[in-house]
Protein backbone atom coordinates (compact mmCIF):
# COMPACT_ATOMS: atom_id res chain seq x y z
CA UNK A 1 0.00 0.00 0.00
CA UNK A 2 0.74 3.66 -0.76
CA UNK A 3 2.38 5.85 2.43
CA UNK A 4 2.99 9.56 3.35
CA UNK A 5 4.52 10.85 5.71
CA UNK A 6 2.45 13.29 7.51
CA UNK A 7 3.75 16.32 9.34
CA UNK A 8 1.48 16.04 12.31
CA UNK A 9 3.21 18.11 14.65
CA UNK A 10 4.81 21.47 14.13
CA UNK A 11 8.66 21.70 15.81
CA UNK A 12 7.33 24.56 18.15
CA UNK A 13 3.92 22.78 19.72
CA UNK A 14 6.75 19.74 20.24
CA UNK A 15 9.03 22.08 22.51
CA UNK A 16 6.23 23.70 23.80
CA UNK A 17 4.45 20.70 25.03
CA UNK A 18 7.90 18.94 25.86
CA UNK A 19 9.13 22.12 27.96
CA UNK A 20 5.45 22.66 29.71
CA UNK A 21 5.64 18.60 31.22
CA UNK A 22 8.15 19.42 33.50
CA UNK A 23 7.17 23.01 34.21
CA UNK A 24 3.81 21.62 35.50
CA UNK A 25 5.57 18.70 37.27
CA UNK A 26 7.65 21.35 39.13
CA UNK A 27 4.02 23.64 39.77
CA UNK A 28 2.39 20.82 40.57
CA UNK A 29 5.24 19.33 43.06
CA UNK A 30 6.17 22.96 44.71
CA UNK A 31 2.46 23.45 44.99
CA UNK A 32 2.54 20.22 47.30
CA UNK A 33 5.09 21.33 49.40
CA UNK A 34 2.76 24.30 49.78
CA UNK A 35 -0.61 22.66 50.11
CA UNK A 36 0.71 19.90 53.19
CA UNK A 37 0.60 22.96 55.36
CA UNK A 38 -2.42 23.47 55.06
CA UNK A 39 -3.94 20.38 53.70
CA UNK A 40 -7.93 20.88 54.31
CA UNK A 41 -9.44 19.55 51.32
CA UNK A 42 -10.89 16.22 50.87
CA UNK A 43 -13.46 14.11 48.82
CA UNK A 44 -16.87 14.75 50.39
CA UNK A 45 -20.08 13.05 49.36
CA UNK A 46 -23.30 13.36 51.34
CA UNK A 47 -21.34 14.62 53.98
CA UNK A 48 -18.55 12.11 54.31
CA UNK A 49 -15.50 12.67 53.62
CA UNK A 50 -14.52 9.86 51.37
CA UNK A 51 -10.73 10.64 50.56
CA UNK A 52 -8.70 13.21 52.38
CA UNK A 53 -5.87 15.20 50.57
CA UNK A 54 -3.70 13.28 51.49
CA UNK A 55 -2.87 10.58 53.50
CA UNK A 56 0.08 10.88 55.71
CA UNK A 57 1.63 7.62 53.97
CA UNK A 58 1.42 9.83 50.82
CA UNK A 59 3.56 12.28 52.67
CA UNK A 60 5.86 10.27 53.80
CA UNK A 61 6.72 7.95 51.02
CA UNK A 62 7.39 11.59 48.50
CA UNK A 63 9.34 13.35 51.85
CA UNK A 64 6.87 16.53 51.58
CA UNK A 65 6.74 17.37 55.21
CA UNK A 66 7.66 20.78 56.48
CA UNK A 67 9.23 22.31 53.13
CA UNK A 68 7.13 24.80 52.90
CA UNK A 69 9.05 28.02 52.17
CA UNK A 70 11.41 25.74 49.44
CA UNK A 71 7.76 24.88 47.94
CA UNK A 72 6.81 28.75 47.94
CA UNK A 73 10.24 29.71 46.31
CA UNK A 74 9.89 27.38 43.19
CA UNK A 75 6.68 27.88 42.75
CA UNK A 76 7.17 31.42 42.27
CA UNK A 77 9.76 30.94 40.35
CA UNK A 78 8.90 28.49 37.91
CA UNK A 79 5.67 30.06 37.46
CA UNK A 80 6.84 32.70 35.46
CA UNK A 81 8.29 29.46 33.05
CA UNK A 82 4.51 28.00 33.08
CA UNK A 83 3.01 31.06 32.31
CA UNK A 84 5.18 31.93 29.47
CA UNK A 85 5.84 28.89 28.20
CA UNK A 86 1.66 28.57 28.00
CA UNK A 87 1.51 31.81 26.57
CA UNK A 88 3.49 30.96 23.66
CA UNK A 89 1.57 27.66 22.84
CA UNK A 90 -1.49 29.67 22.77
CA UNK A 91 -0.59 32.49 20.64
CA UNK A 92 1.11 29.90 18.14
CA UNK A 93 -2.05 27.98 17.88
CA UNK A 94 -3.65 30.57 17.34
CA UNK A 95 -1.44 32.19 14.93
CA UNK A 96 -0.33 28.94 13.21
CA UNK A 97 -4.08 27.75 12.36
CA UNK A 98 -3.15 24.93 14.66
CA UNK A 99 -6.32 25.83 16.78
CA UNK A 100 -8.92 24.63 14.14
CA UNK A 101 -6.98 21.11 14.88
CA UNK A 102 -7.73 21.55 18.61
CA UNK A 103 -11.14 23.09 19.36
CA UNK A 104 -14.18 21.46 19.74
CA UNK A 105 -17.45 22.55 17.85
CA UNK A 106 -20.59 22.52 19.84
CA UNK A 107 -21.17 18.84 17.85
CA UNK A 108 -18.48 17.59 19.14
CA UNK A 109 -19.49 16.94 22.80
CA UNK A 110 -22.07 14.49 21.13
CA UNK A 111 -19.06 13.34 18.66
CA UNK A 112 -17.08 12.95 21.90
CA UNK A 113 -19.52 10.46 23.14
CA UNK A 114 -19.55 8.26 20.18
CA UNK A 115 -15.47 8.25 20.31
CA UNK A 116 -15.77 7.58 24.18
CA UNK A 117 -17.84 4.21 23.32
CA UNK A 118 -16.25 3.33 19.80
CA UNK A 119 -12.91 3.28 22.85
CA UNK A 120 -14.67 1.65 25.07
CA UNK A 121 -15.30 -1.15 22.29
CA UNK A 122 -19.38 -0.73 22.64
CA UNK A 123 -19.65 0.74 19.30
CA UNK A 124 -17.40 -0.36 16.32
CA UNK A 125 -17.93 2.92 13.96
CA UNK A 126 -15.80 6.19 15.26
CA UNK A 127 -17.18 9.81 13.93
CA UNK A 128 -15.05 11.08 11.14
CA UNK A 129 -12.43 13.41 12.44
CA UNK A 130 -9.28 15.25 11.65
CA UNK A 131 -6.00 14.82 13.38
CA UNK A 132 -8.09 14.54 16.57
CA UNK A 133 -11.03 13.35 17.73
CA UNK A 134 -13.56 15.43 19.19
CA UNK A 135 -12.87 13.60 22.64
CA UNK A 136 -9.62 14.81 22.09
CA UNK A 137 -10.38 18.48 21.53
CA UNK A 138 -12.19 18.76 24.07
CA UNK A 139 -9.81 16.99 26.22
CA UNK A 140 -6.84 19.52 25.22
CA UNK A 141 -8.79 22.66 24.76
CA UNK A 142 -9.69 22.04 28.12
CA UNK A 143 -6.47 21.50 29.60
CA UNK A 144 -5.41 24.68 28.16
CA UNK A 145 -8.17 26.39 30.09
CA UNK A 146 -7.64 24.72 32.79
CA UNK A 147 -3.58 26.46 32.88
CA UNK A 148 -5.08 29.76 32.13
CA UNK A 149 -7.46 29.33 35.26
CA UNK A 150 -4.62 28.17 37.52
CA UNK A 151 -2.74 31.25 36.39
CA UNK A 152 -6.16 33.50 37.02
CA UNK A 153 -6.89 31.60 40.12
CA UNK A 154 -3.31 31.93 41.41
CA UNK A 155 -2.79 35.49 40.44
CA UNK A 156 -5.92 35.80 42.68
CA UNK A 157 -3.90 34.04 45.79
CA UNK A 158 -0.46 35.83 45.07
CA UNK A 159 -2.31 39.21 44.96
CA UNK A 160 -5.58 39.20 47.00
CA UNK A 161 -5.31 42.61 48.00
CA UNK A 162 -3.76 44.68 44.67
CA UNK A 163 -6.03 42.47 42.64
CA UNK A 164 -9.02 42.19 45.08
CA UNK A 165 -11.48 42.18 42.26
CA UNK A 166 -10.27 39.19 40.89
CA UNK A 167 -10.08 37.47 44.15
CA UNK A 168 -13.63 38.54 44.02
CA UNK A 169 -14.79 37.47 41.06
CA UNK A 170 -13.32 33.71 42.62
CA UNK A 171 -15.93 34.05 45.37
CA UNK A 172 -13.20 35.00 47.49
CA UNK A 173 -9.75 34.67 48.96
CA UNK A 174 -10.44 30.45 50.31
CA UNK A 175 -12.29 30.03 46.47
CA UNK A 176 -9.77 30.95 44.73
CA UNK A 177 -6.94 28.66 46.65
CA UNK A 178 -10.00 25.73 46.73
CA UNK A 179 -10.09 26.22 42.69
CA UNK A 180 -7.00 26.14 42.43
CA UNK A 181 -6.46 22.90 44.53
CA UNK A 182 -8.69 21.15 42.17
CA UNK A 183 -7.55 22.62 38.48
CA UNK A 184 -4.49 20.45 39.84
CA UNK A 185 -6.25 17.32 40.85
CA UNK A 186 -7.94 17.37 37.35
CA UNK A 187 -4.25 18.33 35.65
CA UNK A 188 -3.07 15.02 37.51
CA UNK A 189 -6.37 13.25 36.42
CA UNK A 190 -5.74 14.62 32.90
CA UNK A 191 -2.19 13.42 32.75
CA UNK A 192 -2.99 9.86 33.39
CA UNK A 193 -5.44 9.49 30.87
CA UNK A 194 -3.08 11.10 28.23
CA UNK A 195 -0.46 8.53 29.44
CA UNK A 196 -2.97 5.39 28.78
CA UNK A 197 -3.77 6.79 25.80
CA UNK A 198 -0.44 7.29 24.24
CA UNK A 199 0.53 4.30 25.28
CA UNK A 200 -2.94 2.17 23.45
CA UNK A 201 -1.86 4.91 20.67
CA UNK A 202 0.79 2.82 19.94
CA UNK A 203 4.91 3.68 19.24
CA UNK A 204 3.90 5.71 15.73
CA UNK A 205 1.92 8.23 17.41
CA UNK A 206 4.18 8.83 20.28
CA UNK A 207 7.21 8.99 17.91
CA UNK A 208 5.02 11.84 15.76
CA UNK A 209 4.93 13.81 18.96
CA UNK A 210 8.81 13.43 19.24
CA UNK A 211 9.88 13.86 15.21
CA UNK A 212 7.00 15.61 14.14
CA UNK A 213 6.19 12.73 11.65
CA UNK A 214 4.08 9.75 11.34
CA UNK A 215 3.93 7.50 8.33
CA UNK A 216 0.21 7.10 6.95
CA UNK A 217 -1.60 5.27 4.67
CA UNK A 218 -1.51 7.20 1.33
CA UNK A 219 -5.18 6.99 0.68
CA UNK A 220 -6.71 9.29 2.96
CA UNK A 221 -7.50 12.11 1.21
CA UNK A 222 -7.05 15.84 3.27
CA UNK A 223 -9.37 15.77 6.44
CA UNK A 224 -10.88 13.06 5.84
CA UNK A 225 -9.32 10.45 8.47
CA UNK A 226 -10.37 6.99 9.31
CA UNK A 227 -13.87 6.36 9.70
CA UNK A 228 -13.54 2.79 10.83
CA UNK A 229 -10.16 2.07 12.60
CA UNK A 230 -10.98 -1.63 13.18
CA UNK B 1 -41.82 31.09 -16.70
CA UNK B 2 -42.96 34.33 -14.48
CA UNK B 3 -40.28 35.03 -11.70
CA UNK B 4 -42.45 34.24 -8.95
CA UNK B 5 -41.75 30.50 -9.88
CA UNK B 6 -38.38 31.09 -10.76
CA UNK B 7 -37.49 32.32 -6.90
CA UNK B 8 -39.86 29.84 -5.50
CA UNK B 9 -37.42 27.49 -7.19
CA UNK B 10 -34.15 28.31 -6.32
CA UNK B 11 -35.68 28.37 -2.90
CA UNK B 12 -36.27 24.59 -2.90
CA UNK B 13 -32.77 23.77 -4.77
CA UNK B 14 -31.53 25.18 -1.79
CA UNK B 15 -33.37 23.23 0.87
CA UNK B 16 -32.48 20.63 -0.83
CA UNK B 17 -28.69 21.50 -0.48
CA UNK B 18 -29.10 21.94 3.00
CA UNK B 19 -30.53 18.98 3.22
CA UNK B 20 -27.76 17.15 1.66
CA UNK B 21 -24.99 18.92 3.62
CA UNK B 22 -27.02 17.23 6.33
CA UNK B 23 -27.14 13.60 5.44
CA UNK B 24 -23.42 13.57 3.77
CA UNK B 25 -21.79 12.19 6.49
CA UNK B 26 -18.83 13.40 6.06
CA UNK B 27 -20.06 16.91 6.76
CA UNK B 28 -20.72 15.91 10.52
CA UNK B 29 -17.01 16.47 10.66
CA UNK B 30 -15.38 18.93 13.35
CA UNK B 31 -12.22 18.86 11.24
CA UNK B 32 -14.13 20.35 7.49
CA UNK B 33 -15.83 22.87 9.66
CA UNK B 34 -13.10 24.69 10.82
CA UNK B 35 -11.01 24.06 8.01
CA UNK B 36 -8.21 22.15 9.38
CA UNK B 37 -5.45 21.80 7.14
CA UNK B 38 -2.79 18.81 7.04
CA UNK B 39 -0.02 18.48 5.81
CA UNK B 40 0.99 14.81 3.76
CA UNK B 41 4.05 14.46 1.10
CA UNK B 42 3.80 12.84 -2.01
CA UNK B 43 2.90 8.97 -1.71
CA UNK B 44 5.93 7.17 -1.49
CA UNK B 45 6.66 3.39 -1.14
CA UNK B 46 6.67 1.89 2.08
CA UNK B 47 10.35 1.13 2.00
CA UNK B 48 10.52 4.94 1.05
CA UNK B 49 8.38 5.91 3.79
CA UNK B 50 10.26 3.54 6.39
CA UNK B 51 13.90 4.90 5.40
CA UNK B 52 12.73 8.75 5.40
CA UNK B 53 11.09 8.31 8.68
CA UNK B 54 14.06 6.53 10.24
CA UNK B 55 16.13 9.66 9.36
CA UNK B 56 13.42 11.91 11.32
CA UNK B 57 13.53 9.66 14.12
CA UNK B 58 17.45 9.72 15.02
CA UNK B 59 17.58 13.71 14.91
CA UNK B 60 14.10 13.90 16.56
CA UNK B 61 15.06 11.64 19.58
CA UNK B 62 18.68 12.64 19.76
CA UNK B 63 17.94 16.23 19.93
CA UNK B 64 15.13 15.41 21.95
CA UNK B 65 17.22 13.35 24.93
CA UNK B 66 20.05 16.06 24.53
CA UNK B 67 17.22 18.47 25.83
CA UNK B 68 15.97 15.99 28.12
CA UNK B 69 19.71 15.26 29.78
CA UNK B 70 20.53 19.18 29.78
CA UNK B 71 17.64 19.91 31.68
CA UNK B 72 17.88 17.07 34.73
CA UNK B 73 21.33 17.23 35.05
CA UNK B 74 21.52 20.84 34.84
CA UNK B 75 19.03 21.06 37.30
CA UNK B 76 20.92 18.51 39.33
CA UNK B 77 24.30 19.60 39.39
CA UNK B 78 23.28 22.75 40.38
CA UNK B 79 24.83 23.34 43.56
CA UNK B 80 22.35 24.15 46.28
CA UNK B 81 23.44 27.47 46.87
CA UNK B 82 22.98 28.33 43.06
CA UNK B 83 19.36 27.35 43.63
CA UNK B 84 18.83 29.53 46.86
CA UNK B 85 20.19 33.21 45.29
CA UNK B 86 18.48 31.95 41.89
CA UNK B 87 14.96 31.77 43.80
CA UNK B 88 16.00 34.54 46.34
CA UNK B 89 16.68 36.74 43.48
CA UNK B 90 13.39 36.18 41.60
CA UNK B 91 11.58 36.88 44.68
CA UNK B 92 13.30 40.08 44.60
CA UNK B 93 12.17 40.24 41.06
CA UNK B 94 9.13 39.26 41.66
CA UNK B 95 9.35 42.12 44.20
CA UNK B 96 9.80 44.92 42.04
CA UNK B 97 7.28 43.61 39.72
CA UNK B 98 4.55 43.73 42.23
CA UNK B 99 6.02 47.40 42.74
CA UNK B 100 5.38 48.52 39.33
CA UNK B 101 1.66 47.38 39.71
CA UNK B 102 1.30 48.52 43.42
CA UNK B 103 -1.22 51.14 43.85
CA UNK B 104 -1.79 51.99 47.60
CA UNK B 105 -5.58 53.13 46.72
CA UNK B 106 -6.41 49.34 46.23
CA UNK B 107 -7.92 48.04 49.32
CA UNK B 108 -8.32 44.86 50.82
CA UNK B 109 -12.66 43.67 50.81
CA UNK B 110 -13.92 44.45 54.39
CA UNK B 111 -16.19 42.19 55.80
CA UNK B 112 -19.49 42.05 58.31
CA UNK B 113 -19.31 41.40 61.92
CA UNK B 114 -21.29 38.01 61.58
CA UNK B 115 -18.58 36.96 59.66
CA UNK B 116 -15.31 37.25 62.44
CA UNK B 117 -13.27 34.00 62.67
CA UNK B 118 -13.82 33.24 66.51
CA UNK B 119 -12.10 32.32 68.59
CA UNK B 120 -9.35 34.04 66.39
CA UNK B 121 -6.44 31.50 65.50
CA UNK B 122 -3.64 31.63 67.47
CA UNK B 123 0.34 31.05 65.55
CA UNK B 124 3.45 32.02 66.33
CA UNK B 125 5.34 32.38 69.34
CA UNK B 126 8.78 34.06 68.28
CA UNK B 127 9.93 36.88 70.18
CA UNK B 128 7.00 36.43 72.98
CA UNK B 129 9.48 35.52 75.84
CA UNK B 130 7.96 34.82 79.29
CA UNK B 131 8.11 37.44 82.12
CA UNK B 132 6.67 40.41 79.78
CA UNK B 133 4.85 43.17 81.74
CA UNK B 134 2.73 45.22 79.03
CA UNK B 135 2.27 47.73 81.99
CA UNK B 136 5.88 48.82 81.86
CA UNK B 137 5.99 48.79 78.17
CA UNK B 138 7.22 51.51 75.72
CA UNK B 139 7.79 51.48 72.42
CA UNK B 140 11.17 53.18 70.95
CA UNK B 141 11.32 55.05 67.45
CA UNK B 142 14.35 55.39 65.31
CA UNK B 143 15.17 56.94 62.46
CA UNK B 144 12.87 60.24 63.22
CA UNK B 145 13.78 62.98 60.92
CA UNK B 146 15.49 66.16 62.80
CA UNK B 147 16.23 63.69 66.17
CA UNK B 148 19.12 61.16 66.10
CA UNK B 149 18.38 59.10 69.15
CA UNK B 150 15.05 57.36 69.89
CA UNK B 151 12.27 58.54 70.58
CA UNK B 152 10.15 56.39 73.75
CA UNK B 153 6.36 56.94 73.17
CA UNK B 154 3.83 54.92 75.75
CA UNK B 155 0.54 53.37 74.75
CA UNK B 156 -1.59 56.18 75.94
CA UNK B 157 0.66 59.08 73.24
CA UNK B 158 -0.40 56.11 70.58
CA UNK B 159 -4.08 55.70 71.90
CA UNK B 160 -3.94 59.29 71.27
CA UNK B 161 -3.23 59.28 67.24
CA UNK B 162 -7.01 58.69 65.97
CA UNK B 163 -8.26 55.29 65.82
CA UNK B 164 -9.07 53.04 62.78
CA UNK B 165 -11.09 49.97 62.72
CA UNK B 166 -11.16 47.13 60.23
CA UNK B 167 -12.64 44.23 59.73
CA UNK B 168 -10.01 42.34 56.63
CA UNK B 169 -8.52 39.05 56.63
CA UNK B 170 -5.44 37.88 57.80
CA UNK B 171 -3.66 35.53 55.20
CA UNK B 172 -1.19 32.97 56.99
CA UNK B 173 1.66 32.27 54.86
CA UNK B 174 0.91 28.76 55.88
CA UNK B 175 -2.23 28.88 53.56
CA UNK B 176 -5.29 29.21 56.05
CA UNK B 177 -7.07 32.79 56.49
CA UNK B 178 -9.19 34.27 59.26
CA UNK B 179 -11.47 37.44 59.47
CA UNK B 180 -10.47 39.72 62.25
CA UNK B 181 -11.90 43.04 63.72
CA UNK B 182 -8.49 45.28 64.44
CA UNK B 183 -8.84 49.15 66.18
CA UNK B 184 -5.52 50.84 66.39
CA UNK B 185 -3.90 53.53 64.45
CA UNK B 186 -3.05 53.68 60.72
CA UNK B 187 0.84 53.17 60.80
CA UNK B 188 0.74 56.58 58.04
CA UNK B 189 -1.32 58.25 60.77
CA UNK B 190 1.48 57.51 63.31
CA UNK B 191 3.95 58.54 60.59
CA UNK B 192 2.26 61.73 59.74
CA UNK B 193 3.23 62.73 63.43
CA UNK B 194 6.29 60.71 64.18
CA UNK B 195 8.10 62.12 60.58
CA UNK B 196 11.02 59.58 59.26
CA UNK B 197 13.84 60.85 57.59
CA UNK B 198 13.94 61.51 54.33
CA UNK B 199 16.98 60.26 52.02
CA UNK B 200 18.10 63.82 50.51
CA UNK B 201 17.71 65.15 54.12
CA UNK B 202 14.74 67.04 52.71
CA UNK B 203 11.47 67.98 54.97
CA UNK B 204 9.28 65.05 55.08
CA UNK B 205 6.01 64.59 53.40
CA UNK B 206 4.48 61.44 53.57
CA UNK B 207 1.27 62.76 51.56
CA UNK B 208 2.51 64.20 48.69
CA UNK B 209 6.48 62.92 48.48
CA UNK B 210 6.77 59.19 49.97
CA UNK B 211 9.08 58.43 47.66
CA UNK B 212 11.65 60.92 49.52
CA UNK B 213 11.16 59.19 52.37
CA UNK B 214 13.59 56.32 53.88
CA UNK B 215 12.28 52.99 51.56
CA UNK B 216 12.16 50.92 54.84
CA UNK B 217 10.86 50.36 57.94
CA UNK B 218 11.97 47.87 60.26
CA UNK B 219 10.44 45.87 63.49
CA UNK B 220 11.54 44.27 66.33
CA UNK B 221 10.17 42.65 69.65
CA UNK B 222 10.95 43.77 73.27
CA UNK B 223 13.33 40.45 73.49
CA UNK B 224 14.82 41.03 69.73
CA UNK B 225 13.35 37.77 68.94
CA UNK B 226 11.43 38.38 66.14
CA UNK B 227 11.99 40.91 63.85
CA UNK B 228 10.58 41.84 60.50
CA UNK B 229 11.51 44.49 57.21
CA UNK B 230 8.58 46.47 55.59
CA UNK B 231 8.99 48.53 52.89
CA UNK B 232 7.23 52.03 52.81
CA UNK B 233 4.22 51.68 50.42
CA UNK B 234 3.22 49.14 51.86
CA UNK B 235 3.36 50.09 55.63
CA UNK B 236 1.98 53.28 54.73
CA UNK B 237 -0.94 51.59 53.13
CA UNK B 238 -4.26 53.00 54.43
CA UNK B 239 -4.91 49.18 56.23
CA UNK B 240 -1.75 48.72 57.78
CA UNK B 241 -2.27 49.52 61.69
CA UNK B 242 -0.40 49.58 64.45
CA UNK B 243 -3.53 47.47 66.04
CA UNK B 244 -3.75 47.55 69.96
CA UNK B 245 -7.32 45.54 70.35
CA UNK B 246 -8.44 42.54 68.56
CA UNK B 247 -12.40 41.69 68.30
CA UNK B 248 -13.70 44.60 70.40
CA UNK B 249 -10.87 43.65 73.38
CA UNK B 250 -7.42 45.12 74.25
CA UNK B 251 -4.80 42.71 72.73
CA UNK B 252 -4.37 39.26 74.88
CA UNK B 253 -0.38 38.65 75.29
CA UNK B 254 -0.81 35.76 72.74
CA UNK B 255 -2.04 38.17 70.20
CA UNK B 256 0.79 40.17 70.80
CA UNK B 257 -0.35 42.72 73.32
CA UNK B 258 -0.07 45.67 73.57
CA UNK B 259 0.94 46.91 70.18
CA UNK B 260 1.29 44.65 67.27
CA UNK B 261 1.24 45.21 63.54
CA UNK B 262 -2.48 44.43 61.53
CA UNK B 263 -2.15 44.23 57.68
CA UNK B 264 -4.03 42.68 55.00
CA UNK B 265 -1.36 43.79 52.60
CA UNK B 266 0.73 40.76 53.74
CA UNK B 267 1.15 37.79 55.08
CA UNK B 268 0.99 37.40 58.93
CA UNK B 269 4.59 36.51 59.42
CA UNK B 270 4.80 40.17 58.53
CA UNK B 271 2.76 41.03 60.64
CA UNK B 272 5.13 41.42 63.92
CA UNK B 273 3.38 40.86 67.89
CA UNK B 274 4.60 42.85 70.76
CA UNK B 275 6.12 45.21 69.12
CA UNK B 276 9.30 46.93 70.88
CA UNK B 277 10.97 49.00 68.23
CA UNK B 278 10.62 50.83 65.22
CA UNK B 279 13.56 52.30 62.75
CA UNK B 280 12.62 53.93 59.46
CA UNK B 281 15.45 53.11 57.54
CA UNK B 282 17.42 53.32 54.13
CA UNK B 283 18.91 50.06 54.55
CA UNK B 284 17.07 46.84 53.77
CA UNK B 285 16.07 45.53 57.50
CA UNK B 286 16.93 41.95 58.64
CA UNK B 287 13.28 39.60 58.47
CA UNK B 288 13.33 36.40 60.67
CA UNK B 289 10.82 34.46 58.49
CA UNK B 290 12.84 35.91 55.06
CA UNK B 291 16.46 34.30 57.08
CA UNK B 292 14.52 31.16 56.96
CA UNK B 293 13.81 31.09 53.20
CA UNK B 294 11.01 33.35 52.76
CA UNK B 295 9.61 35.85 50.56
CA UNK B 296 10.67 39.06 52.39
CA UNK B 297 8.47 40.97 50.71
CA UNK B 298 5.26 38.43 50.85
CA UNK B 299 3.18 41.79 49.99
CA UNK B 300 -0.29 41.19 48.88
Amino acid sequence: MEKQLENKHPLAIRWLHWINFPLLAMMIWSGLLIYWANAVYGFWLFGHELFHFFPPLFYETLGVAFRLAEGISLHFFFMWLFAINGIIYVLYTIFSGEWRAIVPVPRSFKRAILVTLHDMKIVKKLPPQGKYNDAQRIAYTSVILMGAGSLITGLAIYKPLQLAWLTSLMGGYEWARWLHFWLTIFFVLFFVVHVIQVILAGWSNFRSMITGYEIVDADKPGVEPAEVKA
Amino acid sequence: MSEDKEILLEKVRELEKTKKLHTDPTSDNTARILNEKRRFSAPLSEAEARKKMSGKSRRGFLVGAAAALTGIFGWRWMSDETKQSLVRRTFEFNEKVAQVFYRPSRLSPEFPPERISLPPRVNGFAGLSEGFDPASWTLSVGGLANRIDDLVLTLDQIKALPRTEMTTELKCVEGWSIIVNWAGVRFSDFAAVYLPQTIDGSVPDIINHPENLVPYVSMVTPDQAYYVGWDMPSILHPQTLLAYEINGQPLPLEHGAPLRLASPTKYGIKLIKRIGRIEFSADRPKDYWAEQGYDWYSGH
